[in-house]
């Protein structure tokens, strides 16, 4: 177990970062001792992310001041910022799949042996080994880390910021693809560290955790300090104020639709994962549909083969009765099928494509004229999307990638929504944006259930699937333990089918 | 030895044995050393390709740069009357050069490696076609250098010298790609280079290493190929080159986006590459669909191994499943 010689004190003092047009961070400070964890909240581009970057030396702020353990760090490099013992766990995981979990601990902090100075296999084992024990993790230093699920993967991280004997770890979004248990474990490693002397720093939309486990609670908005919360006051609504500033009253609109005609209808289908499980649902419309359970419980790959992305092993998917060809993407679309993916993106934007490229890639069909694109129509119709929507774009001609996550969001939901879709699925749809925009995504969920869709909506956020669902589907290694109607929903309930 | 290379070692054992079985003169101690010689020429610049690959870079320019350097070295002792060994000393040194330029348009001008060396290609034969006006540049009648001769396309107990040298270039890359902390961070860069700068690793240093190492190993099989044809027809000497460095490293399980890929999967590679030209010879099919054969052999080879490890990832899936069916909730 490392054990903490000497407890960092760091210190931000009036730190400005400032971008082309737009001020990153203005004037904010921020101080962290050993042994406490510090909450940081704020929506999407308040400037976490940006504040993360200072702490690491990744990026040199344009005014202000860093103090570690009472000195003035004038330019602080990565490599600084991990000789004063600052390790980080990103959101976004990219280990080295390609090496093995020893490697990816100790890369770049190789040891060697003999003259050659060859890799010291053993030597490096016996280091991560202790490491892995404290940690609690099913897997061992050989192990292959291609094999390891998003959990393991943030356990391997975690092990790595150990390695180098962390004083202040900094977690952002840590258990946004975490399930439950394995988020109670996270938070126990975290405990853990804090009794030992280790600082942390942990960023997250997921406001319960933060009430869960934070000694301390830091507001940002608009890239400067927004306030703080003693323990006594962390609640979620104080937090909600310090985000955004106000209120979120209605934050679920959980009016229920009466629900129409049959719309989506799947007989036996069974996917590759679950050979042996075939599911059946029924989805009317206007009606949003919760999909629980588990991650890894076959959610997505139910989504997947409803879709058209994978072909089923068996079983008819069908669209107001009429059966939909299996394995095909088109055809799905043809029928009146849309998806809006997990990961929005590797799948559901073009990060380099205009907003109104992604805004018109469904209907280009209706949009072009003998091959060729009508683009005035395109930029009416993304025009039209955005008013629509309130996606906050300046330009429609920029790229999708410069916006912040949840408007994103809201091009994915809004280039599917001009076509008119009949059957939407959502797969976690709020994962990793701010509570703003997380309510206006629900609203625009509300919408089109109005409008006769039916909406299947897969999410691992116990709160969202009970606030926002009309009945809940819980599924369990592939088969559907049971569904709930909207009386009889309730986190208990979810979670006793969910580990059936 | 992985799986692939074992599967590959038996590819190339099952289509020696056809060969052999159809015309004996296969194993004939004079068409194995032969074959062994030409394993041994093209295995020096694929094991300096599989370097470049495994970062995720590539280098087109091989082929050229055996023209231009030939060209000059044969022109330096034969023309100028330099002593072979300064000869020698110069050409690895343009080597060093050349791959030092490659990397540094790739990280310090953020170049993309294709463009780079695509440039090369082009360059260096260019140079080296007006180099010797368009002519061949070959050793005058009567002049010999016994010494280098010996040495370079000589024989030791009938084993071709060029077999000796892959060998040897062989076993060091082993050791460096999968057993030093170097090797390490080429398979690091290599699968994402930015994570591997911010593990530490200096990674512009990392690539330009792999093109001086690549053009400096290529430099050194120009010798070898000078020496062997004994005369540089600049103009075709050293064309396609690159392309078999490339196919030897795919055949041996390196993958073009980088991070993977095996020292002996591309020493076996090179040899069922030769033995696939040899078949040909040998086999009585035209040469002129020589190039065919190896392309068919190819394609067949990467989309059986895609098969395979498709196969292998839904078995474990599978497996992972059932595992998990029997134990539920295994371990919180």
């Amino acid at each position: 177990m490392p054990h903490v010689k000497k407890p960092i004190s760091l210190d931000l003092v009036g730190v400005t970062k400032v971008y082309p047009g737009v001020i990153a961070l203005s004037n904010v400070s921020l101080s962290i001792r050993g042994g406490e964890v510090v909450g940081l909240i704020g929506e999407n581009g308040a400037g976490k992310s940006t504040l993360m970057k200072v702490l690491g030396g990744v990026i040199a702020p344009d005014g202000g001041r860093i103090v570690i353990d009472g000195a003035d760090i004038s330019d602080l490099t990565p490599a600084r910022a991990v000789e004063h013992g600052i390790a980080f766990v990103h959101q976004e995981l990219n280990p080295f799949t390609n090496l093995d979990v020893t490697a990816n601990v100790l890369l770049g902090r190789e040891m060697r042996k003999g003259m050659l100075g060859l890799i010291d296999r053993k030597a490096m084992e016996a280091r991560v080994r202790p490491l892995l024990e404290m940690l609690g993790t099913r897997f061992g230093p050989g192990d292959p880390v291609s094999g390891l699920s998003l959990a393991d993967q943030q356990l391997l991280e975690i092990a790595r910021a150990l390695s180098i004997n962390v004083r202040l770890l900094i977690l952002d979004e840590p258990t946004s693809s975490l399930t439950l248990s394995e988020t109670q474990r996270l938070m126990k490693v975290i405990r853990l560290l804090r009794d030992d002397g280790v600082a942390i720093l942990f960023i997250t939309h997921r406001l319960g955790e933060v009430a869960d486990v934070a000694d301390r609670v830091v507001g940002l908005r608009d890239g400067g300090n927004a306030g703080e919360l003693a323990p006594a006051d962390i609640n979620k609504n104080a937090m909600v104020r310090l985000m955004i500033g106000r209120d979120v009253s209605q934050f679920y609109e959980t009016a229920t639709e009466p629900a129409g005609a049959i719309v989506l209808e799947t007989k036996g289908l069974r996917t590759r994962t679950y050979p042996h499980e075939p599911v059946d649902l029924a989805l009317r419309g206007g009606e949003i549909l919760g999909l629980a359970g588990l991650v890894g419980a076959g959610r997505s790959e139910l989504a997947r083969a409803i879709f058209g992305v994978d072909r089923p092993e068996a079983g008819t998917v069908e669209v107001s009765g009429t059966p939909v060809p299996p394995g095909s993407v088109i055809e799905a679309i043809k029928a009146g099928i849309c998806l809006v993916p997990e990961d929005r993106k590797s799948e559901g934007l073009f990060l380099d494509f205009s907003v109104a490229g992604n805004i018109a890639a469904p209907s280009l069909a209706t949009l072009s004229r003998y091959g060729l694109v009508d683009r005035d129509a395109e930029l009416a119709l993304a025009d039209h999307a955005r008013r629509e929507f309130a996606i906050k774009a300046p330009r429609l001609d920029r790229p999708a990638g410069e916006l912040s996550g949840g408007n994103q969001q809201k091009i994915v939901l809004a280039k599917w929504l001009v076509t008119r879709p009949r059957v939407i699925i959502l797969d976690e749809p709020t994962r990793g944006i701010d509570v703003g925009a997380k309510a206006e995504v629900y609203h625009l969920m509300r919408r089109l259930a109005a409008q006769g869709a039916a909406l299947l909506m897969i999410s691992s956020d116990m709160e969202e699937v009970i606030g926002v669902s009309s009945r809940v589907m819980v599924m369990s290694r592939g088969r559907v333990s049971g569904v709930l109607e909207r009386h009889e929903l309730s986190e208990e309930n979810i979670l006793r089918l969910a580990v059936e | 030895m992985h799986k692939k290379d074992l599967g590959l070692a038996v590819l190339v054992l099952c289509v020696g044995t056809i060969v052999a079985l159809v015309n004996p003169r296969f194993i004939s101690p004079v068409n194995l050393a032969n074959t062994a010689n030409l394993i041994g020429l093209f295995g020096l610049f694929s094991i300096a390709e599989a370097f470049v690959i495994v970062t995720g870079g590539i280098e087109l320019s091989i082929g050229s740069v055996i023209a231009l350097l030939g060209v000059i070295f044969i022109d330096l002792i034969a023309t100028w009357g330099v002593a072979w060994p300064m000869a020698l000393l110069i050409v690895l040194v343009l080597g060093v050069l050349i791959g030092l330029l490659h990397g540094w348009l790739v990280t310090r001008l953020q170049l993309q490696p294709f463009v780079v060396t695509l440039c090369g290609l082009l360059i260096y034969r260019g140079v080296a076609r007006f180099y010797t006006r368009d002519g061949t540049a070959g050793f005058s009648f009567g002049s010999d250098f016994p010494m280098l001769e010996r040495i370079v396309a000589g024989r030791t107990g009938g084993i071709p010298h060029s077999v000796i040298a892959f060998a040897v270039v062989a076993v060091v890359a082993w050791f460096i790609l999968h057993r030093t902390v170097f090797g390490r961070h080429l398979f690091a860069v290599g699968k994402n280079e930015v994570a591997a700068r911010y593990a530490g690793i200096n990674t512009r240093r990392v690539i330009v290493s792999t093109y001086v190492l690549c053009i400096f190993l290529t430099a050194v099989s120009a010798v070898f190929f000078a020496m062997y044809t004994r005369s540089v027809q600049p103009a075709s000497h050293g064309n396609f080159y690159e392309l078999y460095g490339i196919a030897a490293a795919v055949l041996g399980g390196f993958s073009l986006r980088g991070g993977e890929g095996s020292i002996i999967g591309v020493v076996l590679g090179v040899i069922l590459l030769q033995v696939l030209q040899n078949l040909v010879n040998l086999l009585g099919i035209p040469s002129s669909l020589n190039f065919a054969v190896m392309g068919s052999v190819i394609l067949v080879g990467v989309i059986a191994d895609t098969q395979i490890s498709a196969y292998r990832e839904r078995r474990r899936h599978l497996a992972t499943m059932s595992g998990l069916a029997r134990q539920p909730e295994a371990g919180e």
